[in-house]
Order: structure tokens, then sequence, then C-alpha cells
């Protein structure tokens, strides 16, 4: 018969009812699945009985391996062996070309994506994250006894759309529904239980085999809202192990190292390290040596406190982005297997000045808080009102003439959000209107990041600026966003959902947040110039228009005195002086007042002839 | 009239209810759902209503509604490994009919 879990009071599924939801942390080194069973959130083990799983997938001849199996094919067949795929997600070709030179693998250009060739073809990052996704799934549903109804999928918070989107794709494409995407520190802090506990902010310090994340998240009325992040994405524990290698290698004199004694190193050091966070002292013999070589806890931190101070610096630049000083940090969460290391405890505790939470493995946190918040999603649990939110990491906006950013949602809003703008046209007769969505801080469209274009056609001839056209921006639980444009007197519509090519790394969400601060005063002095521009433009526009029509009502004088003062307009918008194009404008707005006064009495009298008074 | 349970069982009802951090027993009964007519309950106990009975097991209690009481009598709770699968087993001598999956019965 079949097994039964013990659920809370008043909620016991009818059979066949029972939801089961899973949460998955994909990571770059390790990828972990876990569920909540009997209120219990527990990670899973797989036939194997290992719960982490390498985030590896070789494709050869005979098939598909993930895990360990095709970590242990990695050194033979490195070219068809995918490792930290996660790195490549959402990533366009240009983008990765720095990566040729360091990955085994060949990368390739998949319309403009990158993907990797090997022996079973061409294969993007999607299609081996959902290898991964799949063995982990397939774990979970033979764990539970049956097929998963949803998982909740963890993702770093600086993840833009195009990565989130591409998570999602491999999700779907693994055969799994996503219940929603979940920031890894906002899963780390679930884990701990702070959702229920004190408001206050929370730092999640994150420092797995190959990257380092710190995050910084406010909770607020149970929302979490991730204040800044940073890190480096080349820094973790395995710079720990290479550190120890090299003394290793000074102890014994060896400098090259072929490939194979590499890896018996890198094992030793990997043993030495762990035993190391428990003991004092190590001794060992150095592999292909007679020598016997001792390692105490002291020359060990030694060799990785450069390391180390380097996680500092990023705690300190985030709080600096974030606004606040170590003293307005109420809990540090430790998350990864590197934070077992003493050093980086003690490091840790002396720069917040807090001991930081460490009773949860930092291997499994993430993965059994996105667990906790899949039971939740499910519905297994009464307490639906512990709904995460989260909040857009940059603005989202759309560009309007001049090359200007017009933010429709400004970052940190708490998703989901929908926000909407009136638009106009900007000539006579507009019938179609371009519109280019963008992501970022600053105030020029070429400086931010353009997301997606399309067009609203089929707008009914009008005046400029007759047209009302409302631009609706939505982004949904999972921070996808789609955007949609409708001319408000015919309803005609377009829209797009975003699903951008190219995606920023964490280096560069920071660097925008950065630029857009550093150039402030710059931004400002473009945008007013562009809309002085915009302005002058649209005054040329305009009274060549009016002069067309109506140049009878001026004398000749009349006629060459405004042509030139719009040709000397039109030289001086060329101009970055902000000052002397407003002066231009407003000198043509003088010469022109008595042509538009006349113009009125004109149309006016035209509109009156033939009628009475008492019929006006 | 009694229920029972498996040390196996105690051993993880202990477990989840020193976990879950409150609550003073684990219900068992049945409830009138299910593609052969009656369907296990099993939840964690915060409050007793009227018609509860409560078995005591060592340190643990479980417990039933008198409805329930007369399907499932002579009942003994099991903890057990089916491949990666485990849960609870209700081992119910009145069972005259299980539907495939036996997730419900008839007495």
């Amino acid at each position: 018969m079949a097994l039964l879990q013990i659920a809370e009071p008043g909620q016991s599924a009818a059979p066949h009812q029972h939801k089961l939801a899973a949460g998955i942390d994909l990571g770059t080194t390790n990828s972990l699945v876990a569920t909540v069973r009997s209120g219990e959130a527990n990670t899973l083990k797989n036939t194997e009985g290992r719960d982490m799983l390498p985030s590896v997938v070789r494709y050869s001849a005979e098939g598909v391996t993930v895990g360990d199996a095709a970590m242990q094919a990695a050194d033979n067949d490195a070219e068809n062996t995918i490792v930290s795929v996660k790195r490549l997600m959402g990533k366009g070709y240009s983008e990765t070309l720095a990566l040729n030179d360091k990955v085994p693998y060949r990368l390739v250009d998949q319309q403009g994506l990158v993907a990797i060739d090997t022996a079973l073809g061409v294969k993007n990052p999607v299609e081996v994250s959902a290898e991964i996704l799949a063995t982990l799934a397939n774990t979970a549903s033979e764990t539970l006894g049956g097929e998963l109804n949803g998982v909740v999928i963890t993702v770093p918070a600086y993840f833009d759309d195009a990565q989130r989107q591409a998570t999602k794709d491999a999700a779907k494409l693994a055969g799994l529904t996503v219940l929603r995407l979940l920031n890894e520190p906002t899963a780390a802090a679930l884990a701990y239980g702070l959702d229920s506990g004190q408001e206050g902010v929370i730092a999640v310090y994150d420092l797995g085999g190959g990257t380092f994340d710190i995050s910084i998240l406010r909770l607020r009325r149970g929302v979490f809202e991730v204040l800044a992040t940073g890190g480096d994405s080349a820094l973790g524990g395995d710079d720990f192990d290479h550190a120890l290698v090299s003394w290793m290698q000074q102890q014994a004199g060896v400098s090259n190292l072929s490939h194979q004694q590499m890896r018996q190193y890198l094992t030793l050091a990997r043993s030495v390290k762990e035993q190391l966070s428990a003991t004092d002292t190590v001794n060992f013999s150095l592999p292909g040596t007679q020598q016997q070589a001792e390692l105490s806890r002291a020359e060990f931190n030694q060799l990785i406190s450069p390391l180390v101070k380097k996680t500092s610096r990023a705690c300190r630049q985030v709080l600096r982005d974030a606004g606040l000083t170590a003293a307005d940090i109420a809990t540090v969460v430790m998350v990864g297997g590197s934070t077992r290391v003493p050093l980086v405890r003690s490091e840790v505790a002396a720069f917040f000045g807090s001991e930081p939470l460490t009773s949860i493995d930092p291997d499994k946190v993430v993965a059994l808080g996105a667990a906790i918040q899949a039971n939740v999603l499910v519905g297994n649990k009464a307490e639906a009102d512990t709904l995460l939110l989260d909040v857009i990491p940059l603005s989202l906006g759309l560009e309007t003439m001049g090359g200007l950013t017009e933010k429709i949602i400004p970052r940190n809003t708490v998703i989901p959000v929908a926000r909407a703008q009136e638009f106009t046209t900007f000539k006579d007769g507009q019938t179609a209107m371009a519109l280019h969505v963008v992501q970022g801080e600053r105030e020029l469209v070429e400086n931010c990041r353009s997301l997606a274009r399309f067009e609203l056609r089929g707008i009914p001839p009008m005046p400029a600026g007759g047209a009302h056209i409302r631009v609706t921006f939505q982004v949904d639980a999972d921070g996808l966003l789609s955007v949609s444009a409708q001319e408000k007197s015919t309803g005609v519509q377009a829209n797009i959902q975003v699903k951008p090519s190219y995606g920023l790394s964490d280096d560069q969400v920071a660097d925008m947040l950065k630029g857009s601060m550093q150039y402030a005063r710059q931004d400002m002095q473009q945008r007013l110039l562009r809309e002085q521009q915009v302005e002058a433009e649209r005054v040329l526009e305009a009274v060549g228009q009016a002069l067309k029509a109506d140049a009878a009502l001026l004398s000749a004088a009349e006629f060459a005195n405004i042509e030139q003062a719009l040709a000397q307009l039109a030289k001086i918008k060329q101009g970055d002086d902000t000052a002397a194009i407003k002066a231009a404008i407003e000198h043509t707005n003088t010469l022109t007042d008595d042509f538009a006064a006349r113009r009125m009495d004109q149309s006016i009298r035209q509109a009156l002839k033939g009628h009475n008074v008492d019929e006006v | 009239m009694a229920i029972s349970m498996t040390t196996a069982a105690a051993e993880r009802v202990r477990s989840f209810l020193h976990n879950r951090g409150k609550g003073i027993g684990l219900r068992v009964g049945v409830k009138t759902t299910g593609c052969s007519g009656l369907a296990y309950v099993l939840e964690f106990v915060d409050t007793l209503n009227d018609d509860d009975q409560v078995f005591e097991h060592d340190d643990l209690k479980l417990i039933v509604d008198g409805k329930s009481l007369v399907y499932i009598d002579g009942t003994q709770l099991d903890f057990t490994k089916e491949g990666l699968n485990e849960g609870f087993k209700f081992n119910n001598p009145n069972v005259n009919g299980e539907c495939g999956c036996g997730e419900s019965f008839t007495v």
C-alpha cells in the first residue's frame, strides 16, 4: 500500500490528492533536491545514497550521463563533459568569447546565444541544465512515490530576466512545473525561518566551490527585498585547494605537475582542508614522494587569508551599495561548503560584529529553503500568507524621443507588479510607434541595456500629441516582463514577452548601478540637452508645417525672418549647448507669436463664416 | 479497543513532533472519501476534540476519534522504506478491500 506522511491538523489530503513538491538548488558546482515530509524539510538522496549531485553533464556516444558518473569522465573526455553550465545560462555567444580559451569544450553560436558542440550534437545551456533538473526530479519522484506537482528552483539574486527565463525554460524542457523561481539568499533565510522572525536587515554570505556571493536582504512585512548584491564569480573553496596545492608543491620540491598528479594533489588538499576544520594539525605524505608533511591550522589560515580578505572587501562594497554599515545587519546567514572553514567563520563574525548562523548544513540550506517554499506554494500548508515576494533588481523603462529613458517600474519595486503610463505621437499623422524596452538606471538609452523592441501599428492619423497610447509593464512572480501598448480610441494593441538574448553578470549589474551614481550629473545634463533638442525638433516641425500651409498670411520680410530663425535653430540644435538651443527656441517662438495669432484668427473666422452669434 | 505502533514508527513520530516544536500527539483515523470508500488520516494534533480517545505509547499519544476507531481498531502503525520512498503504513486487520494504490480501503 501507499506510504503515508503526517499532515498538519485538518490538512489531510484526499486519496490521490497528495501534492508532491520539491525545492531544487541548481548550483554552479553541485545541485540538490529537497522536500518537506511530515513537516520536516530534508534533502533527498539518490540511489547511490548521495544528495549532492555534481552539476556535470556528459554527452558521449553511449548517451547522456549526469552527476558523479559524468564527473569521473571529465578527465578523459573533457570536450564532451560540461561543467559549471550555470555560468552560460542566458548568455549571448559574444559575451562568452573570453571563456573560449578557459573551457575544454567548443562554444558555438546558436542564433546569437551560446551553445556547446558535443559528441551528441550542439547542446545549449538550457538543454544541459534540463538534464540536471530531470535527474534531480527523478530522484524526488522515486522518493516521494509519484510525479511532482511543482518545483521551486533557486537562482542567484543578481540573475537578470534572460538568465531567469533560461532557467524556467530548462525546467519546462525537463517536464517540470515551476511554482516559482526563488532567490538563493532568500531561500537560505527561509530555511532558518527568518521570514517569521523580526523585521530587519539580513546578510547572506555564500562561499561555494567556485563562486562567492554576498547579498543584503531586508525583511519588511513578510517581504524579502534585495538591497544589494555583490561578490566574485571566480572565488571559492577551489581557490583554497589550489593555494594548498602550491604550498604542497613547494614542500615536495616539484614544479610541473602532470594532470594525474594535479588530481592527486587536489584530492589531498581537499581532505587536508576538511580535516583542519576539526583539528589543529594534519600529517600527510606528499604524493609521488617519500616525504611527510605537517600543516597546522594557523599555517593554513595564512595561506588562505588573502582569499578570505577578498570576500571581506566585497562585503564592505556591498554594504556601501546598500547605504548601510555592518552595525545595521541583524543576522548573518552562512551558505556554501566553504563557510565550514573556521577562518571564514571568524572573519565573517569579526566583520559583521555578530556570530553568523551556521546550524543548518551550508551545502543544503538553499535547497531546504526552496523545499519549504514549494510546500507552501503547492498548497500543503494552511499558512499561505507566507508567500514570498521579491523585487526587481534594475529599473524597467521605455526609450522616448531623443534617446532618453522613461522609467516605468523603478528598481526595488516588489513583484508581481503592473504599471501603466500614457505616451503620445510626435508627428502629425503618425500611424506607428516603435517601442524600445530597456533596463537600467541611467538617463540615456545607450547606457542602459536593451531588452526588446516592438511596434504598435494602426494608430489612426491624428495631429501630433493627439493619440493616447497606454503602455503597460507587467512583471510576474518569477521576475519575467511582458509589455503591451494600446491606442485608446481604436483599441489596436501590440505586446511582447521579454525574453532577452543577452545576460548580465553580477559585475555588470553592479557596474550599472555604480554608473548611475557616478554619472548622475553628466546624465542630468545629457537629459536636459536631449530634451531641448527634442523640443527644437518639434518647433521646427510645427513651424515648418505652418509656413507651408499659411505662408500667405506673412509679408515677404516676415517669411524670410522666420525662415532664417528656423535655419539658425536647426544649426544650433546640432551642438551641445543646452542654453543656446533654449534661447533659439524662445527666439523662434517670439518671432512666430504674431504669425500664430493670425493663423488662429483666420481659422476662427473660417469656422464662424455663415454662422450667427447665437449658434456659437 | 486499541491502536498501537511499531518502534520504528514511534521513533519517527517522536522526531517529527520534536522537529515541529509543538503538538500533543498523532491523530490516526479515517475519512469517508476515496475511490474505495475510506481513506486514512495521519495528522499532528494541537488540540483534542470531545470524542477523541487517547492511546498512550510510551511518551507518545495516539489520538483517534470515536467514529474512526471502529474501522481501524487493532491497527498497528508502522514506518517502512520501499526503495527510496519511506513513510507510514497502516496494518489494519479490518480491511476487506483496497484500491490499487492502497490509499483508500473498505471494511
